[in-house]
């Protein structure tokens, strides 16, 4: 086991844009741990000794008003941003603080930004096909085939986030909440271990929103996520445990009644 | 496992594609041949050697133009320095080709007669080698690529974007034309070499290796076409589109988007190189003025007044504002510039896809 998980994190470490199976150690059931994360853009702390830990299977709510460090600290976790104390693991064997943007996704960890970012010129099927899980070195896909399961996988995807009929229209031509899916799927299609969603449901109709609360609930469990969001009602409908971020560092944590009858969270929100 | 689906592997070109491309094979290698060597000059049909020379050298800048479009109109990558790779493939063919005077110059000597003027006694170390054919093939694919590899790196792992990245070309540029105007660099200062002779001991000037020359840039241009339509329909091109849309989105998807520039423009530099390679033995010169700046923000007008991220649009381009060149710059030559300058504005505001892009917004309203 640990020969493996050597060797898998050493792929990870060397040869960016392999995909290292079987790297992602969580034998001790944390997917995401950070400690004392400190980041600071010309004296002003946008984290401030972050502290968080995110198990398999989870899925976490952030919450915290505007410049509370959420971005920040997903730009830590993608490898955007480098700390500038503090360490992040991704599982228990992968320093994220070490790795490119490129090897981390590689690692498993999917990101979904603030505002949707699809390949608009490409048809919905080529995004996917784009995201998926393959080799993804440029000598690889130069020669590059679609297998028979890689385009079932791909199916199945477009099931999942309903584009099956949009499936060879342009990107740039779906509509916003579309597009948030389309991301969405493009994350799913890369098999990742954690995910992370900026603000998924802004710009969403009721419907939609509804909707994306309940392929997230189906995908707690095979999956870990952590949510960044501002729809409180949304939270509400698939909160189990939620993160408070204030000034950079975590305020409260707990379910969700308990986050919203702790007194510091209120004081935060509704000010003094 | 099922067999791969059509519509991501599909074939490089239609049945019209391959059959327009079969049209140019047979106009290049069989039509202009008889038109030039068979037919007599009275003869209607007779091309003179005027226009050989000018359609090559064309085609030497349509292949230019290929690779530009696919690091601007494919990965969006703007280079204002892809003359530079032109020019040092021109310089890596024109070595050979000055060592294949031999001593038929004006000083009947061993060295190049630059070398003689400047009382110079043997070879400087760049020219080891130079006498050999195969040698001179290689520096043509190795320094341009290996020049574009070094800068790419450099300017791509400090992820330079966009003006600055164009900005730097042009500096590039600029300060490598003031490095060959130098004597002291070994490759004939301000004159650059001239007065070939001959290639492979034949000799240079007759109206049968012009043909061979022409014969071949000609399925060089076709190759090269061929070849960068098959990095743009493979996934590697979707991948290159996908960097100049959205290429934050590409890193997180797990690719190192440090290697698919790299190697989209290490390519580009190569063909340019092959390009500078074609033209120096048929135009008969090649000096520092090649890599004057103007000159590669030229190569960018071509591609964006053909169309960018069409590649045949890059090969309209280059004919359209070449043919322009050589007609004005006879007929009214202190006009060229304002002519090419308002070109660029008319394209830029009117043209935003080009030519090849009018032609499919005529050809679709005719259909529809």
């Amino acid at each position: 086991m640990t020969d493996a998980i050597h060797t898998g994190s050493g792929a990870v470490g060397t040869s960016p844009g392999r995909v290292a199976d079987g790297a992602l150690d969580t034998t001790h059931g944390v997917v995401l741990y950070l400690d004392g994360i400190t980041v600071s853009f010309d004296g002003f702390k946008a984290l401030n000794s972050l502290s968080l830990a995110v198990d398999v299977g989870e899925l976490r709510c952030v919450i915290g008003p505007n410049g509370a460090g959420k971005t920040t600290m997903m730009d830590v976790v993608t490898g955007k941003t480098r700390p500038d104390a503090g360490t992040a693991f991704f599982g228990q064997t992968i320093d994220l603080t070490r790795l490119s943007e490129a090897e981390i996704a590689a690692a498993g960890v999917g990101r979904k930004f603030q505002k949707p970012t699809v390949f608009e010129q490409h048809t919905v099927f080529e995004n996917l096909e784009l995201a998926l899980a393959a080799d993804k070195r440029v000598k690889r896909t130069l020669f590059a085939r679609l297998s028979g399961e890689q385009r079932d996988r791909i199916d199945e995807i477009l099931a999942t986030v309903r584009l099956t009929d949009a499936a060879h229209r342009v990107a740039g031509l779906l509509s916003h909440g579309q597009k948030q899916w389309l991301e969405i799927g493009m994350l799913l299609v890369q098999d990742p271990k954690l995910l992370l969603l900026d603000e998924p449901v802004a710009g969403m109709t009721d419907d939609e929103t509804e909707r994306t609360a309940e392929l997230f609930l189906s995908l707690a469990g095979k999956h870990s996520l952590m949510v960044v969001e501002h729809d409180m009602a949304f939270i509400g409908a698939i909160a189990r445990r939620v993160t408070v971020l204030h000034e950079g560092a975590v305020l409260a944590e707990g379910t969700l009644d308990h986050v919203q009858n702790d007194p510091r969270v209120i004081e935060v929100y509704l000010g003094r | 496992m099922r067999a791969p689906d059509a519509r991501l592997a599909p074939p490089l070109y239609g049945p019209k594609g391959w059959g327009a491309i079969g049209v140019a094979a047979l106009v290049l290698f069989v039509g202009v041949p008889v038109a030039n060597l068979a037919l007599p000059e009275s003869s209607a049909l007779h091309l003179s050697a005027y226009w050989i020379t000018l359609v090559a050298k064309i085609m030497c800048f349509a292949i230019v133009a290929l690779a530009m479009d696919l690091i601007w109109g494919y990965t969006g990558i703007l280079s204002l320095g892809q003359g530079l790779f032109f020019a040092l493939g021109g310089y890596a063919m024109g070595m050979y080709l000055m060592r294949q005077i031999g001593r038929d110059g004006q000083y009947k000597a061993d060295l190049p007669d630059f070398m003689v003027f400047l009382d110079w006694k043997e070879l400087p170390w760049q020219w080891w080698a130079s006498e050999h054919f195969l040698w001179a093939m290689l520096l043509v694919l190795v320094v341009p690529g290996l020049v574009a590899f070094v800068f790419g790196y450099f300017a791509f792992r400090s992820r330079i974007k966009g003006v600055y990245f164009s900005i730097i070309t042009q500096a590039l540029t600029y300060a490598a034309m003031l490095l060959f105007f130098r004597n002291e660099t070994g490759f004939g200062g301000n004159n650059g070499f001239t007065d070939f002779k001959r290639i492979l001991d034949i000799p240079i000037t007759t109206r049968e290796m012009r043909m061979a020359l022409f014969c071949i840039t000609g399925a060089v241009l076709l190759g090269t076409l061929l070849l960068c339509r098959y990095v743009v329909m493979s996934k590697a091109g979707r991948v290159l589109t996908a960097i100049r849309d959205a290429e934050t989105r590409v890193m997180f998807c797990g690719y190192n988007t440090l290697h698919y520039k790299l190697f989209v423009w290490t390519l580009a530099a190569v063909l340019s190189g092959i390009a500078g390679a074609l033209y120096v033995p048929q135009v008969g010169i090649i000096n520092p003025s090649e890599m004057s700046p103007a000159n590669s923000i030229e190569i960018a007008i071509w591609v964006a007044v053909g169309g960018r991220g069409t590649l045949v649009g890059a090969i309209a381009g280059a004919g359209i504002v070449n043919g322009a060149k050589s007609f004005f710059t006879q007929a009214f030559p202190e006009y060229w510039l304002y002519f090419l300058g308002l070109l660029f504005i008319l394209v830029t505001l009117f043209l935003p896809d080009g030519v090849v892009g009018l032609a499919r917004r005529l050809f679709r309203r005719k259909a529809a």
